[in-house]
């Protein structure tokens, strides 16, 4: 994983509490075997309209929320599935930082594991976050802290782990391999009992 | 030694390392199950990096989710929905085949939904840890063991170590006091309870359902219940081990056998919650209150009894929900016409499931413009539905009767609704799009799907039985 420090962007703004992971890709499109290119079929049954064409009504298709990497949703972001299609797919469309009130636990480890920051904040700072669209925001993750256009910040907190491994690209994988010996010993303890 | 809850004493049980301030545990996974949809970029990591997968003994294989439901033509070709989907299945055989795991393919006869066969092979045992690329993992909680999804990432740990860094959650208690109704059934209870608590009323815990109606659930309803634990957001949903757990799991092929079974059984009866024990949070459900009941919205947990009226949106997403399902405050759901009726998935494709909804078919027909299908949800659920007869109960009734897999649940093999039909589904989602695009998905017992299957419009399926008994 590339490691993530910084992001600066504009927010865009999807309202809706409980956006489900079918609804951030379509379990139809679950057959690939891959993980690359799933952002053009990111929101799709909600992004297009039934000839193909752009949905006006989706939030993320308003002019003023093209090119924006970070989205404030709506509470309970990323319910339902596993599938890591659905960071796989937001990080591909371009989306690089999710900021809520309450996010669903499956979706948030996914999304951290790919470097994609999923990142929880309180009700009132959510409410304001939503209330303001198109803010530039920058968020720190060494900081923990979104730093707003006033100057003023919003804190957050990262589980420690997963800050250290976005921070220095450090592969989760990696680490649980450099542990072998206790994973052996774990094993060996099983087997006598 | 202080007293623990039952999902403490499992989570000490498997701390490889313990979690510090800098790192979480290392958690040892006893069980790791794996299907064609989440297993494939996990495969090609351990690939790239020149690694085995670790436990083969502790790894099996099902093809479930891509896999279609009609038998192979007379060509022996299957009708897969796509190319894609045909490739992904033929991927999981020859990654099985590379990596050495037993896999359940098309020629076992065990083959089946991942969460269906698990229990059956006896492969799901108390005090296990058990995960799966798959959010309804938290099924075979019904069993005392910790069981919960993960990502596609993660796959690849357990591939490759047989581990998981993971935080310790947080507990919640739910009792269930007093006694189910007459014709009320487990997944009215759990629609009930996720309709109390909320779609994100178990975020970050694990969930024990607990009390008198619990203890007196089969061990199908049980994992009924568990099953839906992750649609109140929970990890993971438990349920203390007992005499019910040991008789259905008694003589299965991956179970203990002979004084092995013996300590096995004797080690699963600490499985439970000590006295005095602390959860994080408890939630009281009085059983006696619980009817039957069906979601009216775009998640679980826009549940209520079908004869109470839909509640009033609160805000703008509740009303867009009621609008794309075409429901209307004020009105009850009972008597909403239906279209299709499914019933299947790993909520409710086992035995019990199909002799319930076959219950209420027997010597009745599915109303005409109603689309049924019925689902097994295992190779051995079909064997033993069909030496029963439920097929021809089916059949005569005008339903369609299929072969195993995940189906309209999470309509990824072909089986789909239409825009704009009405669903009653036994299945666990009724996000939107979730059976279709534009489909509208109502969740129901078996017994609900197959009274609202008879009578063209949901119906109270107590009507219906009561008739049969007299």
């Amino acid at each position: 994983m590339r490691p993530v420090t910084r992001i600066h962007s504009r927010t865009a703004v999807m309202a809706d509490e409980n956006i489900d992971t079918d609804r951030i890709i379509p379990a139809r499109f679950l057959t690939t075997t891959t993980r690359a290119g799933l952002g053009k079929l990111c929101f799709n049954d909600w992004r297009y309209l039934p000839d193909g064409s752009d949905n006006p009504a989706f939030p993320l298709n308003r002019p003023e929320a093209k090119g924006c990497a970070i989205v404030v949703a709506g509470r309970n972001f990323g319910c339902g599935s596993s599938r890591e299609h659905a960071p796989w797919a937001l990080l591909d469309y371009g989306i690089q930082a999710v900021l809520c009130s309450e996010i669903a636990d499956i979706f948030r480890n996914n999304a951290l594991k790919n470097g994609l920051l999923a990142i929880v904040v309180s009700a009132a700072e959510h409410e304001w976050l939503l209330a303001n669209p198109g803010i530039e925001l920058s968020i720190d993750v060494e900081g923990q802290y979104i730093a707003l256009p006033d100057g003023g910040r919003i804190g957050f907190v990262l589980e420690p782990f997963a800050r250290h491994c976005l921070l220095h690209g450090v592969d989760q994988l990696g680490y649980l391999l450099h542990n072998e010996k206790l994973i052996a010993h774990y094993e060996q303890q099983e087997k006598a009992a | 030694m202080s007293a623990k809850t039952l999902f403490e004493k499992i989570w000490d049980a498997h701390v490889v390392a313990p979690e510090t301030a800098d790192t979480p545990a290392i958690l040892y996974i006893d069980l790791h199950l794996v299907h064609e949809v989440t297993s494939p970029q996990a495969f090609d990591e351990l690939r790239s990096r020149g690694l085995k997968l670790r436990r083969t003994d502790r790894t099996l294989a099902t093809l479930d989710h891509s896999t279609p439901t009609l038998p192979a033509g007379a060509d022996g070709e299957r009708p897969y929905a796509n190319a894609e989907a045909k490739a992904q299945v033929a991927q999981l055989e020859v990654n099985c085949r590379e990596f050495g795991i037993e896999l359940h393919g098309w020629d076992s006869s065990e083959r089946g939904i991942v969460h269906v066969i698990g229990p059956e092979l006896g492969a799901t045992q108390p005090g296990n840890t058990i995960v799966c690329g798959d959010s309804h993992t938290s099924t075979h909680g019904a069993f005392g063991a910790l069981a919960f999804g993960i990502g596609t990432t993660e796959v690849g740990h357990v591939m490759a170590t047989q581990c998981l860094l993971q935080r310790k959650p947080k507990t919640l208690a739910i009792h269930v006091d007093g006694e189910l109704p007459k014709g009320v059934g487990a997944k009215d209870l759990i629609l009930h309870i996720i309709g109390h608590i909320g779609v994100d009323g178990g975020t970050g815990h694990v969930i024990e359902y607990r009390g008198a109606a619990i203890e007196k659930l089969s061990m199908e309803e049980r994992m009924t219940v568990c099953n839906m634990s992750i649609e109140a957001g929970a990890r993971a949903g438990l349920i203390a081990p007992d005499e019910t757990t040991f008789a259905w799991l008694q003589g299965r092929p991956r179970v203990p056998q002979g004084e092995a079974w013996d300590r096995a059984v004797a080690h699963w009866r600490t499985l439970k919650t000590d006295d005095g024990a602390q959860y994080d949070r408890e939630v009281r459900i009085d059983a006696g209150t619980v009817k039957p009941t069906v979601t009216y919205g775009t998640h679980p947990g826009m549940a209520i009894a079908m004869d109470a009226p839909v509640p009033a949106a609160r805000n703008a997403v509740e009303q867009r929900a009621l609008d794309y399902m075409q429901s209307r405050a004020g009105q009850p759901m009972q008597g909403s016409k239906v279209d299709v009726v499914f019933v299947g998935s790993c909520t409710n494709s086992r035995l019990s499931d199909l002799r319930e909804a076959a219950s209420v078919l027997r010597g009745r027909r599915v109303a005409s413009g109603v689309r049924m299908l019925v689902v097994p949800g295992s190779e051995a659920v079909r064997r033993d539905a069909e030496a029963e007869g439920l097929h021809e109960v089916f059949r005569a009734a005008g339903a369609e009767w299929r072969i195993p897999g995940c189906s309209m649940c999470i309509a990824m093999n072909g089986d789909l609704a239409q825009p704009g039909q009405l669903v009653v589904s036994t299945s666990n989602r009724n996000f939107e799009g979730r059976q279709g695009k534009g489909a509208r998905t109502v969740l129901a017992s078996p017994a609900t799907a197959a009274a609202s299957a008879v009578a063209g419009a949901i119906a109270d399926p107590r009507e219906y039985l009561t008739e049969v008994a007299a």
